[in-house]
């Protein structure tokens, strides 16, 4: 991948030794060795919460090594805060961008870096000139008075990413950055790491827990796992099931076996649905599809093209502004979340935290946080904690819940753990409908697998499934059909047995439309932003 | 499709309930002692302006303190009853922090309770007690839950934020009974504005100064524990004050679970005041206040908001009222001091995180509910 490389290019840039850090009850870093060299793509490969981010946060100053040390260029540093990290040229693309919304594309780039004509006044005509070049030296000119807000999520990356290379920045550690990427966008940015690698010698930190990616991007393969660094792999001398096995420490099934499905009667029927956001605008607009029983229906689309909106607008949660959806023919367009869950709809929101689950509850009120009214779990206004700990303990046991006690409160669970959490919950036997939306967002591989056996056992029982996920891969590997949102409107839907995924991230980027008709849609954003 | 191999969740075992009471009270009793030092500091200050400083002061005020408290089966039942209207007010406060409210218009509530039982008693003053007192009590009830009602109404549909609306109807009740009692509440025939004689309505005194209102306050705390913690209602209280959108998800319906907690609230101070009225003034004028709706607040706080604790910082801000004027009397230090002792407490309460991370002690959770539900920022209160 990085064949003419400069002169240094081989000398380790960075090394970290014997680095460990201990959290109250959980060893986060246990030892681990890790070395970057010059002009060098470093791939840290590892589920989430092997230890990945505590490392980086120790390189880039936000905590501090139990033991270990940290050398650069060979020499040992003590690195206390992110300026410092910042001066010693380590810059970090956060997973959530650090960007401010209304500021322009500039003055993010300058803030806390501001370079001065005089004492009192910025000097903005030598920062503007600056961003530009170095834009323009890697194909991707940005105008420096633009509005952050008024971008596109990849594009804010690349603001991030100029961000670092306006500080000269020689390490550069990006978390998860492709985890909001259409996979053209994906391929744009990794064109761009490519780039800086090669012609500026700059070492990068690539954390990831995809594999595809990790293989195609990477010089060099670091695997963590539970705190240690479990194996290092060449992307030549490796594939995705050797590095799935180091990664979680056991065969996984890497792709859902959701064999052959026998689709009924329609279940769900969603017909000409117009809902509005929070402020009252309209963000989908006439959307129709059928979920059938015995089927998986997928919703693709990059976030914040109506989706969420959707989702809570079929699930009690929104006001729908016109149209219709019936469940097995009966009306539910304003059904409230109650009355759905009586009518056999389970639910598995996106936020877990913010819908899902009290965290501060132990997880036996969570698991019957919408049953707790009726029998067994009441009589009358008494609550029956027999029969609520009762099935606490079996659905614990059946959906695999790790958990010391059905007592614990479920924030002290893992995020896999919470989630199966909410799915035994959901998944009722009996349930008519299931909303998925993001069901797997940042979970661990093993619950990943989990959750998705579960979901085609619930479709070949005769549930109708609806799944919403950023994931294309999820949504193509999992789903039956796959319809495409783009600003609003459902602008296809294919089979995803045969859909092929370059053509599916177009539609999520563009709507199937010509490029001229998307810059149109952008400067209409535009104007709605000024 | 075998099961997960994903590690276990860190084994935080469950502390056993000796282990977390004591999580639970440690700041609270760090607070009264720390507040019992700074005032026993100030007393010996005081000292020095009489010429001759005196560093047993402190000792001899808190000895005097403690036998006017509890030296005497009086001076026991005289705590217990001066601790009642601050359970009730207490519990007031509480049950708002489980639902994520800061009912800080318990003032209001009681003041509302006590007009209801002071003007409805006297209207009923002629019928036989066994009709007489619960009318009067009920009077007390409701007005102090219309009270609780408004800014609960005002909070689920407006989404104005109760800290605010509850401030303005202290204020509104104040101005109302003045108005009333000079006005169309006036009972003839007395040499200044007050309501008329509760005649049957009066509380029986059951031994020296314990009045029925007292087994009411002491009997709520169970109800309130018993409500929150094993009814359906509790739940969705509970629920809605930890994480509304959850009880949204979950099919609850948090506007209405504010009004009814709010009212609830009220009822619980209107209670208050009306045990007040009819088992110790027996009337009201036109300025009649208490303290009891500000130190409800510190109660509920240093109770940590639950009905048992509340309980018990109720008896102790009781037992320190009832033990005051002895100490005035045998150490000469004013009653005041007691004031600034509460204060103190409410300051040591309130610097929580201060306090833990001074003598390293791990918080079991991020921060206490109630404290979280203080530090909710304004307007973060939408309509449901």
């Amino acid at each position: 991948m990085t064949e003419s490389q400069p002169q240094e290019t081989g000398d380790i840039a960075l090394e970290m030794r014997g680095v460990t850090k201990r959290y109250p009850g959980v060893l986060a870093n246990d030892h681990i060795d890790l070395d970057v060299r010059r002009g060098e793509i470093h791939a840290l490969l590892g589920e989430n919460g092997a230890g990945k981010s505590t490392l980086m946060n120790i390189l880039y100053g936000l905590a501090e090594p139990d033991e270990g040390e940290i050398l650069l260029d060979g020499a040992p540093v003590k690195i206390s805060g992110p300026s410092d990290a910042i001066a010693r040229g380590i810059s970090m693309v956060h997973q959530h961008f650090m960007l401010v919304p209304v500021l322009s594309v500039a003055e993010n780039i300058l803030l806390g870096e501001e370079p001065m004509a005089n004492p009192v006044f910025l000097d903005r005509r030598e920062a503007h000139t600056r961003i530009r070049a170095l834009g323009r030296q890697f194909g991707f000119e940005v105008e420096p008075d633009a509005k952050v807000g008024s971008l596109s999520v990849g594009w804010q990356q690349r603001v991030e990413i100029l961000k670092a290379l306006y500080r000269n920045a020689q390490i550069l550690v990006l978390d998860e950055p492709t985890a909001v990427l259409t996979p053209q966008e994906t391929r744009e940015i990794f064109t761009v790491l490519r780039q800086l690698a090669r012609e500026l010698n700059t070492s990068i930190i690539f954390i990831s827990h995809k594999l595809n990616e990790v293989l195609d991007i990477a010089d060099r393969i670091t695997v963590i796992r539970r705190g240690k660094v479990v194996g290092s792999r060449i992307p030549s001398e490796t594939n995705e099931e050797d590095l799935a096995e180091l990664m979680v420490g056991r065969d996984v099934l890497l792709t859902v076996d959701r064999g052959e499905s026998h689709p009924g009667d329609p279940g769900l029927v969603v017909e000409g649905l117009h809902v509005a956001d929070d402020h009252g605008h309209e963000v989908v607009h006439g959307v129709s599809f059928e979920v059938r029983k015995g089927e998986i229906f997928g919703l693709a689309g990059v976030a914040g093209n109506g989706q969420d909106e959707l989702v809570e607008a079929l699930t009690g949660l929104r006001k729908t502004a016109s149209g219709k959806a019936t469940l097995l023919g009966k009306d539910i367009t304003t059904a409230t979340p109650r009355q759905l869950h009586q009518m056999g709809v389970g639910f598995v929101p996106a936020d877990r935290h913010r819908f899902g689950l009290v965290l501060t509850f132990p997880l036996t009120d969570n698991i019957v946080l919408n049953d707790y009214h009726q029998a067994p779990y009441a009589r009358g206004m008494i609550r029956n904690e027999d029969a609520i700990r009762a099935r606490s303990e079996s659905s614990i046991a059946e959906y695999d819940v790790r958990t010391p006690s059905a007592t614990v409160s479920a924030g002290t669970l893992s995020g896999g753990n919470q989630q199966k959490l909410v799915v035994a919950r959901e998944f009722a036997d009996d349930a008519k409908l299931l909303v998925l939306d993001q069901p797997t967002r940042g979970l661990d591989v093993g619950s990943i697998e989990f959750i998705h056996s579960q979901a085609v056992k619930r479709r070949n029982a005769g549930t109708a499934i609806l799944l919403v996920s950023a994931e294309l891969d999820e949504v193509l590997e999992l789903s039956d059909r796959v319809g495409v949102m783009y600003r609003g409107e459902l602008v296809a839907v294919v089979d995803a047995r045969t859909a092929d995924r370059e053509d599916v991230g177009l539609l999520m980027a563009t709507g199937g439309k010509a490029p001229t008709e998307v810059t149109k849609d952008m400067a209409a954003d535009l104007e709605e932003v000024s | 499709m075998t099961a997960a191999a994903s590690p276990a969740a860190p084994a935080r075992q469950r502390p056993s309930p000796l282990a977390r009471l004591l999580a639970m009270a440690v700041v609270p009793l760090i607070a009264v002692g720390g507040a019992l030092i700074v005032g026993g500091i100030i007393i010996f200050l005081s000292s020095f302006a009489t010429g001759e400083p005196d560093p047993t002061l402190p000792f001899q005020a808190y000895a005097s303190l403690f036998k006017g408290a509890f030296g005497s089966l009086r001076g026991i039942l005289f705590s217990i009853v001066s601790a009642a209207p601050l359970i009730l007010g207490g519990l007031a406060v509480g049950l708002g922090f489980k639902a994520g409210l800061f009912n800080i218009g318990v003032r209001g509530q009681f003041l509302m309770g006590a007009l209801g039982a002071a003007a409805v008693g006297a209207w009923v003053a002629d019928a036989p007690p066994v009709v007489a007192i619960p009318v009067a009590f009920l009077a007390g009830a409701l007005l102090g839950a219309a009270w609780g009602f408004i800014p609960g109404a005002l909070k689920a549909w407006t989404g104005a934020h109760e800290v605010v609306t509850t401030i303005m109807l202290n204020f509104i009740a104040g101005a109302l009974i003045a108005y009333l009692i000079t006005g169309p509440l006036e009972a003839p025939g007395f040499s200044f504005s007050r309501t008329g004689p509760l005649g049957n309505a009066e509380l029986p005194t059951i031994l020296e100064t314990v009045h029925l209102g007292v087994f009411i306050a002491f009997a709520a705390v169970p109800i309130v524990w018993w409500l929150l913690w094993k009814s359906t209602l509790g739940f969705e209280i509970r629920t809605v004050g930890a994480n509304p959108d959850a009880a949204r998800y979950a099919g609850m319906r948090p506007a209405f679970i504010t009004i009814l907690t709010m009212s609830l609230c009220g009822l619980l101070a209107g209670l208050s005041g009306a045990g007040q009225i009819l088992g110790i003034s027996h009337f009201m004028n036109a300025s009649y206040g208490s303290a009891v709706g500000f130190d409800s607040i510190s109660v509920a706080l240093l109770g940590r908001a639950h009905p048992v604790g509340i309980m018990l910082a109720a008896l102790l801000f009781g037992a320190m009222r009832a033990g005051s004027g002895l100490m005035q009397i045998e150490a000469g230090i004013p009653v005041e001091i007691i004031d600034v002792i509460q204060a103190t407490i409410l300051l040591f309460l309130a610097a929580d995180v201060v306090i833990r991370r001074v003598l390293g002690i791990r918080a079991p959770s991020a921060e206490p509910e109630e404290l979280q539900t203080i530090s909710k920022t304004y307007g973060s209160g939408t309509p449901a």
